[in-house]
């Protein structure tokens, strides 16, 4: 009978134990919002993180967001030229990349390169005592520390998918216009006249926004949370990438299916 | 009041397992205390309880007459401004220059101007011989500077109690003598109260006013470094000879040799 309950006893540990972590991080996330004060009054401090997760992003960002935009010119010539309707090229590719591709990849690369860095970064300061003695010199690392990465990475990720959208639109050019030889008058103006701005760029934007705060407070909670020992720091930068990713495809659906209802 | 520091019978436990029990402690102003005790006594809790990182389970910790357990963060803040702690290894802040390091606290808690900021902060890092080397980076500084450093930190603000972790734990002989005689000089000069943990009996005894030793919780014995080396009790006996087996045995806790060898009849 003890045999056949342990795995049930298991696993209402787990769940306790993930509801109430849960709870934790939600609690986490508020102090984050309550004390962000600092982040906004000292900028110059958010200014230093932008350059950490923003900037220093930038290349990854840019260079993947070509070869997505190659790879869609490619891909969508051969499929349009089927149905002799390869002046379309420039909206398949602008609205692929600024309702989709440009939100969801470039969050996705953004968890993988800003999001484990902070998680390695914050987990570390705990590791080595950083933020116990900012705490003694009667600082509070949340405010000092949390809230301006939060801010960055909630501030840098929209103007990241910005550019992957843009540098993917230019890929496209490159395929479809200047190796294919699709009538550039046609690609740009087709794009111009059903790229509209409410329903799909600020829709992007608003996805890129939603996606920038998820990932930048997994990726904080994380360091946060982790033991402060070699293994602890390794698995939560392992937990960031994954819960971001999971989370960002999750809301993409979910905001998907929000925003994009009866659209043609 | 002559008293900067008093723990008043404080207990302190994880969960249902008890930590410290029944403490009694008192730091007076000026003095360099110890407390003592081998690895996992309690010692670093005691220091968190002074700091208020933790609150105590049983007791009162009392800081210049504020009982520590029951402040709210911001009081607990302002107290902390008066208080330094040099951890164990530094816990210096690696994205910042030794400079900016010390300068961290002036400028989060003061609106100096930047001349008079630089100019406290040299003077500080004179103290602990490291004016030199207020442009590199913590990861550029040997354990001993690295200590140092964090030492000089401590006092930015020129706090009335500081506390160390291990401030020996790791240091070569040099650096060991350098940093007991910063801790005694720093105290008499600045008129501070130093509080140091510490598991290095021969170093510490050279410079301290007071030693508590601390063993499983409970203070087994106290005294000036006179009153340490000249006793008679097994456990201080033990420590501050380095006898591998005694009071505190070698031998983890564990079942019979034999039976666990299969040799028992």
């Amino acid at each position: 009978m003890t045999s056949l309950l342990q795995p049930l006893a298991r696993l209402g540990r787990r769940t306790v134990e993930g509801v109430s972590r849960l709870g934790y991080a939600a609690r986490f996330f508020l102090a984050i919002l309550l004390r962000s004060g600092t982040a906004f009054g000292r900028f110059g401090l958010t200014i230093r993180e932008l350059y950490f997760s923003g900037v220093l992003s930038l290349i990854i960002i840019l260079v993947s967001g070509l070869f997505v935009g190659m790879v869609l010119g490619l891909q969508g010539y051969e499929t349009l030229q089927t149905y002799g309707s390869e002046e379309v090229l420039g909206v398949l590719v602008a609205l692929s990349l600024v309702r989709e591709l440009g939100p969801v990849v470039a969050a996705l690369l953004f968890a993988s390169r800003a999001g484990s860095a902070i998680t390695a970064e914050i987990g570390l300061m705990k590791a080595t005592e950083q933020l116990a003695a900012m705490e003694m010199m009667a600082v509070d690392p949340i405010a000092r520390v949390v809230a301006p990465r939060f801010w960055a990475g909630v501030i840098s990720m929209p103007l990241l998918a910005g550019l992957f959208s843009a540098m993917g639109i230019f890929g496209g050019y490159l395929v479809g216009v200047v190796l294919i030889g699709v009538d550039e008058g046609s690609f740009w103006s087709q794009m111009q006249a059903n790229v509209d701005f409410e329903e799909d760029i600020l829709n992007g934007f608003i996805k890129s926004l939603v996606f920038g705060v998820a990932v930048t407070a997994i990726a904080l909670f994380e360091g946060y949370d982790a033991p402060p020992t070699a293994e602890g720091v390794s698995g939560a930068t392992t937990r960031t990438v994954v819960t971001s990713s999971l989370a960002i495809l999750a809301l993409d659906f979910v905001l998907t299916a929000f925003m994009f209802r009866g659209v043609s | 009041m002559d008293n900067l520091v008093e723990l008043e019978n404080v207990s302190f436990g994880y969960g249902t397992r008890p930590v410290l029990r029944g403490i009694n402690l008192t730091a007076r102003r000026g003095q360099v205390i110890a407390i003592m005790g081998n690895s996992g006594c309690g010692k670093t809790t005691l220091l968190r309880l002074i700091g208020g990182q933790i609150k105590p389970t049983g007791g009162v910790v009392r800081v210049a007459g504020q009982d520590v357990g029951g402040m709210d963060t911001e009081a607990l803040y302002q107290l902390r401004r008066k208080m330094g702690m040099l951890f164990q290894f530094g816990a210096l802040f690696t994205d910042m220059s030794v400079f900016n390091n010390i300068a961290f606290q002036l400028r989060e808690h003061t609106r100096l101007p930047e001349d008079a900021i630089r100019d406290m902060v040299l003077m500080k890092l004179h103290a602990v011989g490291l004016r030199g080397a207020a442009d590199l980076m913590p990861s550029e500084l040997s354990g001993g500077m690295a200590r140092r450093v964090a030492l000089a930190r401590a006092i930015a603000l020129d706090p009335t109690l500081v506390m160390y972790d291990e401030p020996f734990a790791g240091l070569d002989p040099i650096s060991l003598g350098v940093t007991g005689n910063l801790i005694r000089r720093l105290t008499d000069t600045l008129g501070l109260t130093s509080i140091v943990v510490t598991h290095d009996v021969q170093e510490s005894l050279k410079i301290v006013d007071y030693v508590y030793f601390v063993s499983d919780g409970v203070i087994e014995a106290e005294g000036t470094p006179e009153d340490i080396r000249a006793s008679g009790l097994p456990f201080v006996h033990q420590f501050v000879h380095g006898e591998p087996d005694g009071p505190v045995p070698f031998h983890y806790p564990a079942s019979a040799y034999a039976q666990d060898l299969g040799l028992a009849g």
